[in-house]
């Protein structure tokens, strides 16, 4: 009887998974090793025992119980503040037909390639005290002081996140409702369901995945805004991010420095395993974003 | 029976569309309809009666579907009016119409079981929840899908999901019941059962009044009591479903409405009897119908493949020509003449020994299945 050799489709790679090396280097060298630095410091503060001791003393301050609470405060606001314009604008685009739709959305749509600080310093000449909102109304109305300074407060930021985060809910809502057939609505209407009804039981759902990916998403970016806050300097608003540079620049104290950038790292890594979670619930093509 | 169900407890329903189960007409008059400048309706007028079924026809851009949308109220007209039950509706939105509506694509909401589907137009309406309960599995039941209440659409078959499209239409009891190509997405096995469903759902729904709009003849001569057929945003032919068909008024409705052969032919002069006139083609005199001839002065014959049939020795109103063409298609053969010049096709019962090509064969027609119509083919 013949026999018959099995034989193999392929050889052998020398070494196999060797191409997985030089990812693994460079990130080890770029991310992991000055995130075990900042670890270390935070633990040790700068000794050779590691312990908690640190970390408890930082947190239990009142300056980084503000600051987280800030921080929180301000991606809430500005994550629910960019899921709503970004509705109300998406559905406008998407189902309003006006002249040039298509432009203005990508308008919107080049926000994402600003620097976030840009947005704080065109707010500040248009709101800012010596702005030019202020200065209208001064020469207006006869004002000694700058009538409208919402701006160097919470209101300010937040104002400031949702215009430049809102493109970021933008996107995947107008890839989300591309996908609803005209004559689904069409026919909602036929049945008698008016515009209100519409929205709420035939846009909304199909939308839904895309708000919540793009929503968590706000929420990723701006627990970790920087250039904003820093650049409106809004009078007792300080954030996480901000009191890390304020820790460690300013008053050169690393091992508190340390501490809330771990902290604040765990939140954005709780905010990612959201934001992904959004994602593999829903799937990227539901939520638009893939 | 649907349009006979009353209300039963609760608040009185606060839309017309629910307070009258009643059908009823539909009218367009000198409807003018423009997309961005070009006009897809132009002054369509048509009366569509109480209870019956209206199939507008006409190839791609012909404006049928333009039509239907504007008595949806999707589209505004640029002139005109449209009226259902005699109230004037061009300038109501579509919510407050009391209209009901199949698509082609069924257009149902994903995310809402086959129950909530149907029941979306009542919730609209903000009907009582037994009674929305109670309706929903009517409407089911009408249309034999009340084991599916808790499906979703994507676990239905096209058949399922324009069967449920449907139900939701009827369940608010419209005054008319608008069908946008509702066949169209389904394979041909599926359409033609479920063409026989709608005609038996409207036998028990006689007072909804039905639009229906469908680039297929045959889908319209087996459901419709009378057609209109478009073309160019214009009416160019409407009647009774089979006197259309057997009359056709013009060489685009003869040829649009089944398969039509044209004789070229030439009045004479020598009087009419019985109703019918005489034509001459190649040298041959024929007496066809007056019926369809607005004044006589066409100069086309138009009979339908199967009225032409063998010729035996007493026959009147022979043609005589060589077999071109015979093809069995199952059930029957269709044969293809050339009779001087014109190409005459047939069709007949299975032939156990069809003509051979080449040979010469007669056949002839009854004169009430013969129109003479315009060549111009606007009528």
């Amino acid at each position: 009887m013949a026999e018959i050799a099995a034989v193999p489709l392929r050889t052998p790679a020398p070494l196999p998974g060797a191409w997985v090396v030089p990812p693994v280097l460079v990130l080890g060298i770029l991310f992991f090793y000055p995130l075990t630095l900042i670890a270390r410091q935070a633990l040790s503060g700068g000794g050779e025992a590691l312990s908690l001791d640190h970390v408890v003393a930082v947190v239990r301050t009142n300056l980084f119980q503000v600051a987280l609470w800030h921080t929180i405060e301000i991606a809430l606001a500005s994550s629910a503040g960019c899921l709503l314009l970004g509705f109300v604008i998406a559905l406008v685009v998407a189902f309003v037909p006006f002249p040039g739709a298509r432009e203005v959305a990508r308008f919107i749509d080049t926000f994402i390639a600003l620097p976030t600080f840009l947005m704080a310093l065109a707010f500040t000449f248009i709101y800012g005290s010596a702005g030019v909102v202020n200065g209208a109304l001064m020469e207006a109305f006869g004002y000694e002081l700058p009538p409208v300074d919402f701006l160097y407060s919470v209101w300010g930021v937040i104002l400031a996140e949702v215009t430049v985060y809102t493109p970021f809910v933008l996107r995947p809502l107008l890839a989300a409702f591309s996908q609803i057939e005209a004559a689904q609505i069409e026919v909602a209407g036929s049945l008698g369901a008016r515009p209100w009804r519409i929205i709420r039981e035939i846009i909304l759902p199909a939308g839904l995945p895309a708000l919540l990916a793009g929503g968590s998403l706000c929420l990723l970016l701006t627990v970790n805004e920087f250039g904003i806050v820093l650049f409106i300097g809004a009078k007792g608003v300080i954030t996480l991010p901000l009191l890390v540079y304020d820790k460690a620049i300013q008053q050169g104290d690393y091992t508190a420095a340390c501490v809330i950038a771990l902290i604040n790292i765990a939140l954005s890594l709780m905010l990612y395993t959201l934001y992904r979670n959004m994602l593999a619930r829903f799937g990227g093509r539901g939520a638009g974003v893939v | 029976m649907l349009s006979g169900t009353a209300p039963s407890g609760g608040a009185a329903p606060p839309t017309t569309a629910l307070a009258s189960a009643a059908g009823a007409g539909i009218s367009f008059d000198g409807v003018t309809v423009a997309y961005r400048g070009a006009v897809v309706l132009e002054s369509f007028s048509l009366e569509v009666r109480q209870g019956e079924i209206m199939a507008l026809i006409g190839p791609s851009g012909s404006g049928k579907t333009t039509a239907l949308r504007a008595v949806a109220g999707f589209v505004r007209p640029l002139r005109g009016r449209v009226r259902i039950g005699g109230v004037d509706c061009t300038q109501l939105p579509s919510y407050a119409r009391g209209i009901g509506m199949v698509v082609q694509n069924y257009a149902l909401f994903p995310h809402m079981r086959v129950a909530r589907n149907v029941a979306f137009g009542l919730l609209a309406r903000k009907m009582p929840r037994a009674l929305i309960e109670q309706r929903v599995d009517e409407c089911l039941r009408l249309v034999g899908m009340a084991d599916f209440k808790q499906r979703f659409p994507r676990e239905l078959s096209g058949g399922q999901q324009q069967r449920v499209a449907i139900a939701r239409a009827l369940a608010i009891k419209p005054k008319v019941l608008l069908l946008d190509e509702p066949l169209s997405a389904l394979d041909a096995q599926i359409r033609r059962s479920m063409v026989e469903e709608l005609a038996a759902l409207h036998r028990s729904l006689p007072d909804v009044t039905v639009l229906y709009v469908t680039h297929d003849q045959s889908e319209a001569l087996t459901l419709a009591d009378r057609i209109a057929v478009m073309r160019d945003g214009r009416l160019v032919a409407l009647g009774a479903s089979q006197s259309l068909y057997r009359h056709p008024p013009n060489r685009f409705t003869a040829e649009f409405l089944g398969r039509a052969n044209l004789l070229p032919v030439r009045l004479e002069p020598s009087a009419a009897a019985n109703g019918h006139l005489h034509v001459s083609f190649a040298g041959t005199s024929l007496r066809v119908s007056r019926e369809g001839a607005a004044n006589g002065d066409g100069s086309l014959v138009c009979i339908r493949p199967h009225a032409l049939h063998l010729a035996e020795a007493q026959s009147a109103n022979r043609l005589s020509g060589t077999v071109a063409s015979v093809q069995w298609q199952g059930d029957h053969h269709a044969i293809t003449l050339d009779c001087h010049g014109v190409a005459l096709r047939m069709v007949m019962k299975p032939l156990r020994a069809p003509p051979p090509r080449g040979a010469q064969l007669d056949v002839a027609f009854s004169p009430d299945d013969a129109t003479l119509i315009a060549e111009g083919g606007h009528g």
